[in-house]
Protein backbone atom coordinates (compact mmCIF):
# COMPACT_ATOMS: atom_id res chain seq x y z
CA UNK A 1 0.00 0.00 0.00
CA UNK A 2 1.18 3.17 -0.71
CA UNK A 3 1.63 5.71 2.22
CA UNK A 4 -0.62 8.55 2.53
CA UNK A 5 1.64 11.40 1.60
CA UNK A 6 2.31 9.72 -1.96
CA UNK A 7 -1.18 9.37 -1.95
CA UNK A 8 -2.11 12.79 -1.78
CA UNK A 9 0.54 13.61 -4.65
CA UNK A 10 -0.79 11.08 -6.71
CA UNK A 11 -4.33 12.91 -6.26
CA UNK A 12 -2.99 16.59 -7.34
CA UNK A 13 -1.18 14.63 -10.57
CA UNK A 14 -4.09 13.43 -11.48
CA UNK A 15 -6.10 16.91 -10.33
CA UNK A 16 -3.42 19.06 -12.85
CA UNK A 17 -3.65 16.03 -15.66
CA UNK A 18 -7.55 16.69 -15.78
CA UNK A 19 -7.67 20.19 -15.41
CA UNK A 20 -4.97 20.78 -17.67
CA UNK A 21 -6.90 18.50 -20.33
CA UNK A 22 -9.84 19.99 -19.44
CA UNK A 23 -8.91 24.04 -19.98
CA UNK A 24 -6.85 22.82 -23.39
CA UNK A 25 -10.65 21.08 -24.65
CA UNK A 26 -12.22 23.78 -23.38
CA UNK A 27 -10.55 26.02 -25.09
CA UNK A 28 -10.46 24.23 -28.10
CA UNK A 29 -14.42 24.40 -28.28
CA UNK A 30 -14.23 27.71 -29.32
CA UNK A 31 -11.57 27.99 -31.14
CA UNK A 32 -12.02 24.21 -33.83
CA UNK A 33 -12.83 25.63 -36.84
CA UNK A 34 -14.41 22.45 -37.50
CA UNK A 35 -17.53 22.74 -35.82
CA UNK A 36 -17.50 18.63 -35.33
CA UNK A 37 -14.30 18.51 -33.80
CA UNK A 38 -15.26 21.59 -31.44
CA UNK A 39 -18.51 18.90 -30.37
CA UNK A 40 -15.94 16.27 -29.71
CA UNK A 41 -13.45 18.37 -27.70
CA UNK A 42 -16.51 19.20 -25.86
CA UNK A 43 -17.15 16.23 -24.79
CA UNK A 44 -13.59 15.18 -23.69
CA UNK A 45 -14.09 18.89 -21.64
CA UNK A 46 -17.20 16.59 -20.12
CA UNK A 47 -15.06 13.49 -19.60
CA UNK A 48 -12.44 15.58 -17.41
CA UNK A 49 -15.38 17.22 -15.47
CA UNK A 50 -16.17 13.75 -14.40
CA UNK A 51 -12.83 12.92 -13.83
CA UNK A 52 -12.42 15.94 -11.40
CA UNK A 53 -15.70 15.28 -10.08
CA UNK A 54 -14.16 11.90 -9.12
CA UNK A 55 -10.77 13.20 -7.39
CA UNK A 56 -13.25 14.72 -5.15
CA UNK A 57 -15.13 11.34 -4.20
CA UNK A 58 -18.34 12.15 -5.97
CA UNK A 59 -18.63 9.16 -7.89
CA UNK A 60 -22.12 9.48 -8.59
CA UNK A 61 -22.31 12.68 -10.09
CA UNK A 62 -19.27 11.94 -12.38
CA UNK A 63 -20.49 9.20 -13.86
CA UNK A 64 -24.06 10.79 -14.36
CA UNK A 65 -22.48 13.70 -16.13
CA UNK A 66 -20.55 11.17 -18.24
CA UNK A 67 -23.66 9.20 -18.84
CA UNK A 68 -26.18 11.70 -19.49
CA UNK A 69 -24.19 14.49 -21.28
CA UNK A 70 -21.74 12.33 -23.09
CA UNK A 71 -23.71 9.72 -23.80
CA UNK A 72 -26.79 10.62 -24.89
CA UNK A 73 -26.99 15.07 -25.05
CA UNK A 74 -23.70 14.93 -27.11
CA UNK A 75 -24.70 12.47 -29.64
CA UNK A 76 -27.65 14.04 -30.43
CA UNK A 77 -25.79 17.35 -30.48
CA UNK A 78 -23.14 15.46 -32.95
CA UNK A 79 -26.05 13.85 -34.99
CA UNK A 80 -26.92 17.22 -35.37
CA UNK A 81 -24.05 18.85 -36.26
CA UNK A 82 -22.85 16.65 -38.31
CA UNK A 83 -25.46 16.83 -40.78
CA UNK A 84 -26.03 21.03 -41.08
CA UNK A 85 -24.14 22.28 -44.24
CA UNK A 86 -21.99 24.81 -42.37
CA UNK A 87 -20.33 27.38 -44.57
CA UNK A 88 -17.15 28.62 -42.15
CA UNK A 89 -16.80 31.62 -44.09
CA UNK A 90 -20.14 33.17 -44.18
CA UNK A 91 -20.30 32.42 -40.63
CA UNK A 92 -17.44 34.37 -40.01
CA UNK A 93 -18.06 37.32 -42.08
CA UNK A 94 -19.75 39.31 -39.01
CA UNK A 95 -17.13 38.65 -36.95
CA UNK A 96 -15.37 42.22 -36.44
CA UNK A 97 -18.77 43.90 -36.81
CA UNK A 98 -20.54 41.85 -33.88
CA UNK A 99 -17.19 41.98 -32.02
CA UNK A 100 -17.50 44.98 -29.69
CA UNK A 101 -21.09 43.74 -28.35
CA UNK A 102 -19.85 40.25 -28.03
CA UNK A 103 -17.08 41.66 -25.84
CA UNK A 104 -19.04 43.49 -23.90
CA UNK A 105 -20.65 40.35 -23.00
CA UNK A 106 -18.48 38.34 -22.20
CA UNK A 107 -16.68 40.74 -19.79
CA UNK A 108 -20.10 40.84 -18.28
CA UNK A 109 -20.77 37.41 -17.82
CA UNK A 110 -16.58 36.88 -16.19
CA UNK A 111 -17.15 39.90 -14.05
CA UNK A 112 -20.90 38.34 -12.71
CA UNK A 113 -18.76 34.67 -12.08
CA UNK A 114 -16.37 36.55 -10.42
CA UNK A 115 -18.58 38.20 -8.02
CA UNK A 116 -20.14 34.94 -7.49
CA UNK A 117 -17.27 32.31 -7.36
CA UNK A 118 -14.82 35.15 -5.21
CA UNK A 119 -18.36 34.69 -2.45
CA UNK A 120 -17.41 32.96 0.81
CA UNK A 121 -19.83 30.28 -0.56
CA UNK A 122 -17.19 28.82 -2.27
CA UNK A 123 -14.19 29.95 -0.45
CA UNK A 124 -12.39 27.29 0.78
CA UNK A 125 -13.64 27.15 4.20
CA UNK A 126 -16.97 27.13 3.11
CA UNK A 127 -15.69 23.26 1.60
CA UNK A 128 -15.45 20.58 4.28
CA UNK A 129 -12.60 17.70 3.79
CA UNK A 130 -13.70 15.44 0.99
CA UNK A 131 -12.31 12.52 2.40
CA UNK A 132 -15.52 10.55 3.30
CA UNK A 133 -15.12 7.26 5.36
CA UNK A 134 -14.72 3.56 3.99
CA UNK A 135 -18.22 2.54 2.90
CA UNK A 136 -19.81 5.52 2.60
CA UNK A 137 -22.01 5.91 -1.02
CA UNK A 138 -22.08 8.81 -2.36
CA UNK A 139 -25.17 7.36 -4.41
CA UNK A 140 -26.94 6.23 -1.54
CA UNK A 141 -26.65 9.31 0.29
CA UNK A 142 -27.47 11.49 -2.28
CA UNK A 143 -30.70 9.25 -3.01
CA UNK A 144 -31.69 9.79 0.48
CA UNK A 145 -31.38 13.70 0.43
CA UNK A 146 -33.21 13.29 -2.68
CA UNK A 147 -36.16 11.72 -1.79
CA UNK A 148 -36.53 13.00 2.05
CA UNK A 149 -35.54 16.93 2.81
CA UNK A 150 -35.51 17.92 -0.95
CA UNK A 151 -38.23 15.86 -2.04
CA UNK A 152 -40.72 18.61 -3.11
CA UNK A 153 -38.08 20.61 -5.24
CA UNK A 154 -36.92 17.29 -6.48
CA UNK A 155 -40.56 16.43 -7.67
CA UNK A 156 -41.44 20.32 -9.32
CA UNK A 157 -38.48 19.96 -11.23
CA UNK A 158 -39.73 16.47 -12.73
CA UNK A 159 -42.71 17.84 -13.21
CA UNK A 160 -41.12 20.96 -15.55
CA UNK A 161 -39.09 18.01 -17.06
CA UNK A 162 -42.19 16.19 -18.19
CA UNK A 163 -44.06 19.17 -19.26
CA UNK A 164 -41.11 20.15 -21.88
CA UNK A 165 -40.51 16.71 -22.65
CA UNK A 166 -44.42 16.32 -23.66
CA UNK A 167 -44.58 20.16 -25.07
CA UNK A 168 -41.27 19.21 -27.55
CA UNK A 169 -43.18 16.14 -28.87
CA UNK A 170 -46.40 18.34 -29.14
CA UNK A 171 -44.51 21.27 -31.09
CA UNK A 172 -42.67 18.64 -33.40
CA UNK A 173 -45.45 16.53 -34.04
CA UNK A 174 -47.56 16.65 -37.41
CA UNK A 175 -49.10 14.16 -39.45
CA UNK A 176 -47.55 14.47 -43.15
CA UNK A 177 -50.76 14.06 -45.41
CA UNK A 178 -48.19 12.90 -48.35
CA UNK A 179 -46.39 10.03 -47.33
CA UNK A 180 -47.66 6.46 -46.94
CA UNK A 181 -48.43 5.38 -43.79
CA UNK A 182 -47.98 1.95 -42.76
CA UNK A 183 -49.37 0.72 -39.33
CA UNK A 184 -47.90 -2.51 -38.37
CA UNK A 185 -50.60 -3.96 -36.34
CA UNK A 186 -52.58 -4.02 -39.92
CA UNK A 187 -49.85 -5.28 -41.33
CA UNK A 188 -49.83 -8.17 -39.06
CA UNK A 189 -53.42 -8.66 -39.16
CA UNK A 190 -53.55 -9.23 -42.46
CA UNK A 191 -55.02 -12.23 -43.99
CA UNK A 192 -54.31 -14.25 -47.38
CA UNK A 193 -58.17 -14.31 -48.18
CA UNK A 194 -57.89 -10.55 -48.86
CA UNK A 195 -55.00 -10.89 -51.05
CA UNK A 196 -54.83 -13.64 -52.83
CA UNK A 197 -57.55 -15.68 -54.67
CA UNK A 198 -57.40 -18.70 -56.05
CA UNK A 199 -59.26 -19.39 -59.32
CA UNK A 200 -60.25 -22.77 -60.37
CA UNK A 201 -60.05 -23.06 -64.50
CA UNK A 202 -61.29 -25.68 -65.89
CA UNK A 203 -58.28 -27.67 -68.06
CA UNK A 204 -58.77 -26.65 -71.94
CA UNK A 205 -58.93 -29.84 -73.60
CA UNK A 206 -55.72 -30.76 -76.57
CA UNK A 207 -57.15 -30.97 -79.85
CA UNK A 208 -60.36 -29.24 -80.10
CA UNK B 1 -4.89 -14.49 -4.45
CA UNK B 2 -2.82 -11.82 -4.28
CA UNK B 3 -1.17 -13.26 -1.22
CA UNK B 4 -0.40 -16.64 -2.75
CA UNK B 5 0.65 -15.11 -6.53
CA UNK B 6 3.20 -13.25 -4.08
CA UNK B 7 4.11 -16.59 -2.67
CA UNK B 8 4.87 -18.00 -6.05
CA UNK B 9 7.03 -15.15 -7.45
CA UNK B 10 8.75 -16.11 -3.95
CA UNK B 11 9.26 -19.98 -4.88
CA UNK B 12 10.15 -18.83 -8.91
CA UNK B 13 12.97 -16.24 -7.91
CA UNK B 14 14.09 -18.65 -4.43
CA UNK B 15 17.33 -16.43 -3.20
CA UNK B 16 16.97 -13.72 -5.72
CA UNK B 17 13.62 -12.86 -4.40
CA UNK B 18 14.32 -10.53 -1.48
CA UNK B 19 16.40 -8.02 -3.42
CA UNK B 20 13.86 -7.89 -6.12
CA UNK B 21 11.26 -7.47 -3.97
CA UNK B 22 13.08 -4.39 -2.42
CA UNK B 23 13.25 -3.10 -5.23
CA UNK B 24 9.44 -3.43 -6.80
CA UNK B 25 7.53 -3.38 -3.40
CA UNK B 26 6.42 0.47 -4.54
CA UNK B 27 5.03 -0.63 -7.45
CA UNK B 28 3.75 -3.66 -6.90
CA UNK B 29 -0.40 -2.46 -6.78
CA UNK B 30 -0.03 -1.25 -10.10
CA UNK B 31 2.00 -4.51 -10.91
CA UNK B 32 -0.98 -6.38 -9.47
CA UNK B 33 -3.57 -4.53 -11.11
CA UNK B 34 -2.19 -4.69 -14.34
CA UNK B 35 -2.36 -8.53 -13.96
CA UNK B 36 -5.71 -8.67 -13.19
CA UNK B 37 -6.07 -6.44 -16.53
CA UNK B 38 -4.48 -9.14 -18.47
CA UNK B 39 -5.95 -12.05 -16.93
CA UNK B 40 -9.28 -10.74 -17.80
CA UNK B 41 -8.63 -8.89 -21.47
CA UNK B 42 -6.91 -12.11 -22.90
CA UNK B 43 -8.88 -14.57 -22.57
CA UNK B 44 -11.78 -11.44 -23.74
CA UNK B 45 -9.76 -11.54 -26.46
CA UNK B 46 -9.48 -15.03 -26.94
CA UNK B 47 -13.13 -14.91 -26.83
CA UNK B 48 -13.87 -12.87 -29.07
CA UNK B 49 -11.66 -15.11 -32.11
CA UNK B 50 -13.74 -17.95 -31.20
CA UNK B 51 -16.83 -16.53 -31.03
CA UNK B 52 -16.87 -15.50 -34.50
CA UNK B 53 -15.58 -19.17 -34.95
CA UNK B 54 -18.83 -20.49 -33.10
CA UNK B 55 -20.74 -17.89 -35.12
CA UNK B 56 -19.54 -19.63 -38.38
CA UNK B 57 -19.63 -23.06 -37.13
CA UNK B 58 -23.14 -22.65 -35.77
CA UNK B 59 -24.93 -20.62 -38.75
CA UNK B 60 -23.12 -23.62 -40.88
CA UNK B 61 -25.05 -25.98 -38.59
CA UNK B 62 -28.00 -24.39 -39.21
CA UNK B 63 -27.94 -23.66 -42.70
CA UNK B 64 -27.37 -27.28 -42.96
CA UNK B 65 -23.63 -26.60 -44.31
CA UNK B 66 -20.24 -27.28 -42.76
CA UNK B 67 -18.91 -23.86 -41.64
CA UNK B 68 -14.71 -23.23 -41.65
CA UNK B 69 -13.02 -26.27 -42.01
CA UNK B 70 -9.30 -25.73 -43.50
CA UNK B 71 -7.18 -24.27 -41.12
CA UNK B 72 -6.32 -26.53 -38.80
CA UNK B 73 -8.30 -29.51 -37.32
CA UNK B 74 -12.36 -28.87 -37.33
CA UNK B 75 -11.16 -25.12 -38.37
CA UNK B 76 -9.70 -24.45 -34.90
CA UNK B 77 -6.97 -22.15 -36.28
CA UNK B 78 -9.50 -19.89 -38.80
CA UNK B 79 -9.70 -16.92 -36.22
CA UNK B 80 -5.74 -16.39 -35.95
CA UNK B 81 -5.34 -16.79 -39.65
CA UNK B 82 -7.59 -14.18 -40.07
CA UNK B 83 -6.88 -12.08 -37.68
CA UNK B 84 -2.81 -12.19 -39.10
CA UNK B 85 -4.48 -12.01 -42.38
CA UNK B 86 -6.24 -8.52 -41.40
CA UNK B 87 -2.93 -7.46 -39.57
CA UNK B 88 -0.73 -7.15 -42.39
CA UNK B 89 -3.66 -5.49 -44.94
CA UNK B 90 -3.01 -2.13 -45.65
CA UNK B 91 -4.88 0.38 -44.05
CA UNK B 92 -6.71 2.70 -47.03
CA UNK B 93 -7.31 6.41 -46.20
CA UNK B 94 -10.20 8.04 -48.52
CA UNK B 95 -8.83 11.18 -50.22
CA UNK B 96 -11.24 13.42 -48.47
CA UNK B 97 -11.27 11.93 -45.25
CA UNK B 98 -11.00 13.46 -42.17
CA UNK B 99 -7.17 11.82 -40.94
CA UNK B 100 -7.34 12.26 -37.45
CA UNK B 101 -10.84 10.99 -36.34
CA UNK B 102 -10.43 8.86 -39.03
CA UNK B 103 -8.13 6.84 -36.95
CA UNK B 104 -9.43 7.28 -33.77
CA UNK B 105 -12.62 5.94 -34.70
CA UNK B 106 -11.56 2.21 -33.88
CA UNK B 107 -10.08 3.11 -30.88
CA UNK B 108 -13.30 4.96 -29.59
CA UNK B 109 -15.36 1.85 -30.77
CA UNK B 110 -12.81 -0.80 -29.08
CA UNK B 111 -11.75 1.33 -25.88
CA UNK B 112 -15.31 1.73 -24.03
CA UNK B 113 -16.17 -2.22 -24.98
CA UNK B 114 -12.95 -3.43 -23.10
CA UNK B 115 -12.76 -0.57 -20.30
CA UNK B 116 -16.55 -1.99 -18.94
CA UNK B 117 -15.32 -4.91 -17.92
CA UNK B 118 -13.67 -3.43 -15.05
CA UNK B 119 -16.88 -3.76 -13.17
CA UNK B 120 -17.72 -7.56 -13.92
CA UNK B 121 -17.99 -9.85 -11.37
CA UNK B 122 -16.51 -13.21 -12.06
CA UNK B 123 -16.77 -14.87 -9.17
CA UNK B 124 -17.92 -13.60 -5.45
CA UNK B 125 -14.91 -10.97 -5.14
CA UNK B 126 -13.86 -11.69 -8.39
CA UNK B 127 -14.43 -8.19 -9.76
CA UNK B 128 -11.24 -5.52 -10.71
CA UNK B 129 -13.49 -2.67 -9.41
CA UNK B 130 -15.83 -3.17 -6.94
CA UNK B 131 -17.57 0.09 -7.36
CA UNK B 132 -20.91 0.81 -5.81
CA UNK B 133 -22.13 2.37 -8.75
CA UNK B 134 -21.19 -0.13 -10.59
CA UNK B 135 -24.01 -0.15 -12.75
CA UNK B 136 -24.13 3.52 -13.48
CA UNK B 137 -20.51 2.82 -14.69
CA UNK B 138 -21.80 0.42 -16.79
CA UNK B 139 -24.23 2.49 -18.61
CA UNK B 140 -22.34 5.42 -18.82
CA UNK B 141 -18.94 3.79 -20.56
CA UNK B 142 -21.10 1.37 -22.64
CA UNK B 143 -22.98 4.57 -24.06
CA UNK B 144 -20.09 5.90 -25.35
CA UNK B 145 -19.44 3.40 -27.57
CA UNK B 146 -21.96 4.92 -29.90
CA UNK B 147 -19.07 7.73 -30.59
CA UNK B 148 -16.69 5.21 -32.19
CA UNK B 149 -19.41 4.10 -34.51
CA UNK B 150 -20.97 7.86 -35.34
CA UNK B 151 -17.21 9.25 -35.93
CA UNK B 152 -15.96 6.76 -38.12
CA UNK B 153 -19.27 7.78 -40.67
CA UNK B 154 -18.27 11.28 -40.14
CA UNK B 155 -14.92 10.87 -40.67
CA UNK B 156 -14.90 8.48 -43.79
CA UNK B 157 -16.42 11.47 -45.70
CA UNK B 158 -18.51 8.79 -47.50
CA UNK B 159 -22.15 8.23 -48.54
CA UNK B 160 -22.75 4.45 -47.03
CA UNK B 161 -20.61 5.15 -43.42
CA UNK B 162 -22.27 8.54 -42.94
CA UNK B 163 -26.14 6.67 -43.30
CA UNK B 164 -25.08 4.28 -41.46
CA UNK B 165 -23.77 6.23 -38.73
CA UNK B 166 -26.81 8.34 -38.58
CA UNK B 167 -28.75 4.90 -38.40
CA UNK B 168 -26.72 3.55 -35.25
CA UNK B 169 -26.66 6.67 -33.46
CA UNK B 170 -30.62 6.76 -33.65
CA UNK B 171 -30.96 3.21 -32.81
CA UNK B 172 -28.64 2.92 -29.84
CA UNK B 173 -29.72 6.02 -28.11
CA UNK B 174 -33.38 5.06 -28.32
CA UNK B 175 -32.31 1.45 -27.26
CA UNK B 176 -30.59 2.39 -24.07
CA UNK B 177 -33.54 3.95 -23.02
CA UNK B 178 -35.03 0.77 -22.76
CA UNK B 179 -32.38 -0.97 -21.57
CA UNK B 180 -32.00 1.42 -18.30
CA UNK B 181 -35.17 1.88 -17.49
CA UNK B 182 -35.60 -2.33 -17.22
CA UNK B 183 -32.31 -2.08 -15.04
CA UNK B 184 -34.22 0.15 -12.75
CA UNK B 185 -36.70 -2.84 -11.92
CA UNK B 186 -33.54 -4.83 -11.11
CA UNK B 187 -32.39 -1.95 -8.69
CA UNK B 188 -35.23 -1.90 -7.14
CA UNK B 189 -35.84 -5.23 -5.99
CA UNK B 190 -32.13 -5.86 -6.08
CA UNK B 191 -31.85 -2.49 -3.68
CA UNK B 192 -28.45 -1.63 -4.49
CA UNK B 193 -26.25 -0.70 -7.76
CA UNK B 194 -23.53 -2.69 -6.34
CA UNK B 195 -23.20 -5.98 -9.53
CA UNK B 196 -22.00 -8.35 -6.77
CA UNK B 197 -24.84 -6.96 -4.29
CA UNK B 198 -27.15 -7.71 -7.36
CA UNK B 199 -25.63 -11.20 -7.96
CA UNK B 200 -26.34 -11.81 -4.18
CA UNK B 201 -29.77 -10.81 -3.67
CA UNK B 202 -31.03 -13.26 -6.35
CA UNK B 203 -29.52 -15.95 -3.93
CA UNK B 204 -31.94 -15.19 -2.05
CA UNK B 205 -36.46 -16.59 -1.48
CA UNK B 206 -38.41 -19.24 -1.25
CA UNK B 207 -37.06 -21.45 -4.04
CA UNK B 208 -33.41 -20.69 -2.97
CA UNK B 209 -34.32 -21.75 0.12
CA UNK B 210 -35.85 -24.79 -1.41
CA UNK B 211 -32.91 -26.09 -3.40
CA UNK B 212 -33.83 -24.46 -6.45
CA UNK B 213 -31.70 -20.99 -6.74
CA UNK B 214 -32.54 -20.81 -10.58
CA UNK B 215 -36.60 -20.22 -9.94
CA UNK B 216 -35.14 -17.37 -7.33
CA UNK B 217 -33.08 -15.25 -10.15
CA UNK B 218 -34.41 -12.41 -11.56
CA UNK B 219 -35.53 -13.82 -15.15
CA UNK B 220 -38.96 -15.27 -13.62
CA UNK B 221 -40.03 -12.41 -10.97
CA UNK B 222 -39.26 -9.95 -13.38
CA UNK B 223 -39.86 -11.81 -16.87
CA UNK B 224 -41.05 -8.69 -18.95
CA UNK B 225 -38.51 -6.61 -18.20
CA UNK B 226 -35.80 -9.64 -18.82
CA UNK B 227 -37.26 -10.15 -21.96
CA UNK B 228 -37.04 -6.08 -22.83
CA UNK B 229 -33.16 -6.27 -22.07
CA UNK B 230 -32.56 -9.13 -23.99
CA UNK B 231 -34.25 -7.83 -26.88
CA UNK B 232 -32.68 -4.38 -26.21
CA UNK B 233 -29.16 -6.04 -26.03
CA UNK B 234 -29.41 -7.45 -29.11
CA UNK B 235 -30.30 -4.35 -30.54
CA UNK B 236 -28.06 -2.41 -28.57
CA UNK B 237 -25.05 -4.46 -30.30
CA UNK B 238 -26.18 -3.71 -34.00
CA UNK B 239 -26.62 -7.58 -34.03
CA UNK B 240 -29.25 -9.53 -36.37
CA UNK B 241 -32.10 -8.69 -36.86
CA UNK B 242 -31.55 -5.44 -35.76
CA UNK B 243 -28.57 -5.25 -38.01
CA UNK B 244 -29.84 -1.84 -40.43
CA UNK B 245 -26.68 0.05 -39.05
CA UNK B 246 -24.32 -2.55 -41.25
CA UNK B 247 -27.23 -4.06 -43.08
CA UNK B 248 -24.51 -5.97 -45.99
CA UNK B 249 -28.01 -5.90 -48.31
CA UNK B 250 -28.55 -2.35 -48.22
CA UNK B 251 -25.86 0.07 -47.15
CA UNK B 252 -23.05 -2.11 -48.10
CA UNK B 253 -21.37 -2.41 -44.27
CA UNK B 254 -22.63 0.58 -42.80
CA UNK B 255 -19.85 2.94 -40.84
CA UNK B 256 -17.35 0.51 -41.97
CA UNK B 257 -17.21 0.60 -45.76
CA UNK B 258 -14.20 2.73 -45.96
CA UNK B 259 -12.40 0.76 -43.17
CA UNK B 260 -9.59 -2.06 -44.21
CA UNK B 261 -7.02 -3.82 -42.85
CA UNK B 262 -6.79 -3.57 -38.58
CA UNK B 263 -8.58 -0.71 -38.50
CA UNK B 264 -11.42 -2.45 -39.74
CA UNK B 265 -10.34 -5.27 -37.34
CA UNK B 266 -10.67 -3.26 -34.13
CA UNK B 267 -14.50 -2.29 -35.19
CA UNK B 268 -15.26 -5.99 -35.39
CA UNK B 269 -13.57 -6.53 -32.49
CA UNK B 270 -15.65 -3.96 -30.41
CA UNK B 271 -18.71 -4.98 -32.12
CA UNK B 272 -17.92 -8.70 -30.41
CA UNK B 273 -16.58 -7.70 -27.31
CA UNK B 274 -19.85 -6.05 -26.94
CA UNK B 275 -21.95 -9.03 -27.59
CA UNK B 276 -19.53 -11.29 -24.77
CA UNK B 277 -20.34 -8.08 -22.55
CA UNK B 278 -24.47 -8.44 -23.40
CA UNK B 279 -24.60 -11.87 -22.20
CA UNK B 280 -22.48 -11.29 -19.17
CA UNK B 281 -24.99 -8.66 -17.87
CA UNK B 282 -28.13 -10.53 -18.74
CA UNK B 283 -26.31 -13.71 -16.59
CA UNK B 284 -25.49 -10.72 -13.84
CA UNK B 285 -28.59 -9.20 -14.29
CA UNK B 286 -31.53 -11.88 -14.44
CA UNK B 287 -29.56 -15.39 -14.49
CA UNK B 288 -27.55 -15.19 -11.29
CA UNK B 289 -24.09 -14.64 -12.78
CA UNK B 290 -21.95 -17.05 -10.69
CA UNK B 291 -24.60 -18.36 -8.84
CA UNK B 292 -25.49 -22.85 -9.24
CA UNK B 293 -29.43 -23.02 -10.45
CA UNK B 294 -29.59 -26.12 -7.69
CA UNK B 295 -28.63 -25.95 -4.26
CA UNK B 296 -26.37 -29.37 -4.44
CA UNK B 297 -23.56 -27.91 -6.45
CA UNK B 298 -20.93 -25.23 -6.02
CA UNK B 299 -21.68 -21.76 -7.03
CA UNK B 300 -18.29 -20.68 -9.27
CA UNK B 301 -17.45 -18.91 -12.76
CA UNK B 302 -18.22 -21.78 -14.50
CA UNK B 303 -21.47 -21.30 -13.77
CA UNK B 304 -21.68 -17.50 -15.31
CA UNK B 305 -19.53 -18.98 -18.26
CA UNK B 306 -22.43 -21.43 -18.92
CA UNK B 307 -25.05 -18.87 -18.55
CA UNK B 308 -22.89 -16.65 -21.23
CA UNK B 309 -22.39 -19.30 -23.52
CA UNK B 310 -26.23 -19.80 -23.60
CA UNK B 311 -27.30 -16.34 -24.38
CA UNK B 312 -24.42 -15.93 -26.92
CA UNK B 313 -25.80 -19.27 -28.77
CA UNK B 314 -29.16 -17.41 -28.66
CA UNK B 315 -27.57 -14.30 -30.50
CA UNK B 316 -26.60 -16.51 -32.84
CA UNK B 317 -29.57 -18.67 -33.10
CA UNK B 318 -31.50 -15.23 -33.68
CA UNK B 319 -29.31 -14.60 -36.16
CA UNK B 320 -30.39 -17.84 -38.71
CA UNK B 321 -33.76 -17.44 -37.32
CA UNK B 322 -35.09 -13.56 -38.23
CA UNK B 323 -35.36 -11.67 -41.51
CA UNK B 324 -33.60 -7.89 -40.54
CA UNK B 325 -36.15 -5.67 -39.04
CA UNK B 326 -37.28 -2.71 -41.24
CA UNK B 327 -36.12 0.43 -39.82
CA UNK B 328 -39.30 2.03 -38.34
CA UNK B 329 -40.10 -1.44 -36.83
CA UNK B 330 -37.05 -1.09 -35.54
CA UNK B 331 -37.94 2.52 -33.74
CA UNK B 332 -41.47 1.72 -33.08
CA UNK B 333 -40.31 -1.08 -30.94
CA UNK B 334 -38.23 0.53 -28.87
CA UNK B 335 -40.12 3.70 -28.31
CA UNK B 336 -43.51 2.75 -28.60
CA UNK B 337 -43.77 -1.39 -26.86
CA UNK B 338 -40.32 -1.20 -24.80
CA UNK B 339 -40.22 2.19 -23.22
CA UNK B 340 -44.37 2.13 -22.20
CA UNK B 341 -44.08 -1.84 -20.94
CA UNK B 342 -40.89 -0.34 -18.79
CA UNK B 343 -42.68 2.58 -17.38
CA UNK B 344 -45.89 0.29 -17.08
CA UNK B 345 -43.77 -2.51 -14.99
CA UNK B 346 -41.50 -0.38 -12.65
CA UNK B 347 -45.02 0.88 -10.81
CA UNK B 348 -46.26 -2.85 -10.45
CA UNK B 349 -42.89 -3.53 -9.28
CA UNK B 350 -42.98 -0.84 -7.01
CA UNK B 351 -46.41 -1.44 -5.77
CA UNK B 352 -46.07 -5.15 -5.58
CA UNK B 353 -42.92 -4.33 -3.48
CA UNK B 354 -44.92 -2.47 -0.65
CA UNK B 355 -47.62 -5.01 -0.52
CA UNK B 356 -47.48 -7.73 2.26
CA UNK B 357 -46.80 -10.19 -1.11
CA UNK B 358 -43.20 -8.45 -1.27
CA UNK B 359 -40.86 -11.24 -2.45
CA UNK B 360 -37.47 -9.96 -2.24
CA UNK B 361 -37.40 -8.82 1.29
Amino acid sequence: MPSIGSAMDLTSIVFYVFAALLIFAALRVITARNPVHAVLYLVLAFFNAGGLWLTLQAEFLAIALVMVYVGAVMVLFLFVIMMLDIDIKRLRQGFWRNMPLAAILGIVMVAEMFLVLSTDYFSLVAFPDSKADAGYSNTKELGRLLFTDYVYPFELASIILLVAIIAAVVLTLRRRKDVKHLDPVQQIAVKHTDRLRVLQMPAEKEGE
Amino acid sequence: MEASVLHFFEWLWGPYWPALWSWFEPVWPLIWVIMKIVAILVPLLLGVAYMTYAERKILGFMHVRIGPNRVGPLGLLQPIADGLKLFFKEIVLPTKADPGLYFMAPALAMAPAVAVWAVVPFFDGGVLANLDAGVLFLLAVSSLGVYGIIVAGWASNSKYPFLGSIRSTAQMVSYEVSMGLALVCVLMVSNSLNLTDIVHSQGRGMFADWGVGALSWNWLSLWPMFLVYLISGVAETNRAPFDVVEGESEIVAGHMVEYSGMAFAMFFLAEYANMILVAAMVSIFFLGGWLSPVGFLPDGILWLLAKMSLVLFMFLWLRATFPRYRYDQIMRLGWKVFVPACLIWIPVVGVWMMSPLNIWK
